[in-house]
């Protein structure tokens, strides 16, 4: 059976080649993504990056961007391998965000 | 995870400079990008310092190395064929470093033109020409440039006599395509590095020819 990542040669809309910038946060999940790959750490796979996108299911697959897939199958895959734990993870991104609330807040009361 | 919330991600396209982050509307996946990067960092898995180069390294990666390669093939018979049997070792002894993933060429010729793709994912020769840009990663290319090559290439304005054959050339994690374009005509008289300067990234990918 076809899987929902296998789109070759079926049909679809018109290629928009609009140009755009890469985020600062999209290279981040790059190069963690390129720090776990490489031969001194093989902490996971290319491979393994693919099936965790793969994972993810059709409707994900549509409704997430790029690199919001590959964060996502990246964090799997070290919940999955015992690197990083679940709670920790949802506690730390918690700490970011009232930090990054915080730090805007701040900056808005600072004023233009 | 609180996982849910749709923001509308474009603004994060965007910007032309680096934003604050904490000036920009922010989404989960954002926060999970800088959540999971402190863990790995406290773990030990790699350094602050290691993840601040890597970004500095994707940023300096673009389809110059590429074209640097594609010049010396033009002017270099024997680089050429070593280019054709080899990539990475080519691209090494340039001082190119093109990774650990093999990268074969394919050629252009008068009577063919190659194009390549993924269509299961995003596979790229990044090391060579720098990040995929956003419509090699689109549904619309993945799924249609297998199936009908030349109407796709003339939505890039590349429209080809229909003598020359085209030839697909589909990406996997183990083996990534790089376009060797030919050299355009009348260019005799050019050094590597004015040649460089004609190889665009969608040449590299074959959606494009050089056109001079």
């Amino acid at each position: 059976m076809r899987r929902h990542h296998d789109m070759g040669g079926l049909p679809a809309g018109p290629v928009d080649s609009t140009p755009h910038d890469v985020a600062p946060w999209e290279k981040r999940v790059d190069a963690i993504l390129r720090l776990l790959i490489d031969s001194k750490r093989r902490v996971m796979t290319v491979d393994e990056l693919r099936r965790g996108i793969e994972d993810l299911g059709p409707d994900a697959y549509d409704r997430l961007d790029y690199y919001q897939r590959w964060i996502s199958s990246i964090s799997n895959i070290l919940i999955e391998r015992g690197v990083i734990g679940m709670d920790d993870l949802g506690r730390r991104m918690a700490e970011v965000e009232a930090r990054w609330l915080e730090a805007g807040r701040k900056r808005r009361e600072a004023g233009p | 995870m609180s996982g849910d919330h749709d923001h509308d991600h474009d603004h994060a396209h965007s910007h032309p400079h680096r934003p604050d982050i904490e000036d920009s509307d922010f989404d989960d996946y954002q926060l999970m990008a800088e959540a999971v990067g402190e863990l790995l960092i406290e773990k030990g898995i790699f350094a602050a310092e290691d993840l601040r180069r890597t970004i500095e390294a994707i940023d300096a990666i673009g389809p110059a190395q590429g074209a640097r390669v594609v010049a010396r093939a033009w002017v270099d018979p024997g680089f050429r064929a070593r280019m054709l049997a080899d990539v990475n070792a080519a691209a090494a002894e340039i001082g190119i470093d093109a990774g650990p993933i093999p990268i074969r060429a394919v050629a252009n010729t008068p009577g063919l033109h190659n194009v390549i793709v993924c269509t299961l994912c995003s596979c790229y020769p990044r090391l060579l020409i720098g990040l995929p840009p956003d419509w090699y990663k689109s549904r619309a290319y993945r799924s249609r440039v297998v199936r009908e090559p030349r109407v796709v290439l003339a939505e890039f304005g590349t429209v080809l006599p229909e003598d020359v054959a085209v030839q697909v050339h589909d990406s996997t994690a183990d083996l990534r395509y790089l376009v060797l374009p030919m050299r355009p005509r009348g260019t005799e008289g050019m050094d590597e590095e004015a040649l460089a300067r004609l190889v665009a990234r969608d040449c590299m990918i074959g959606v494009a020819v050089i056109d001079r």
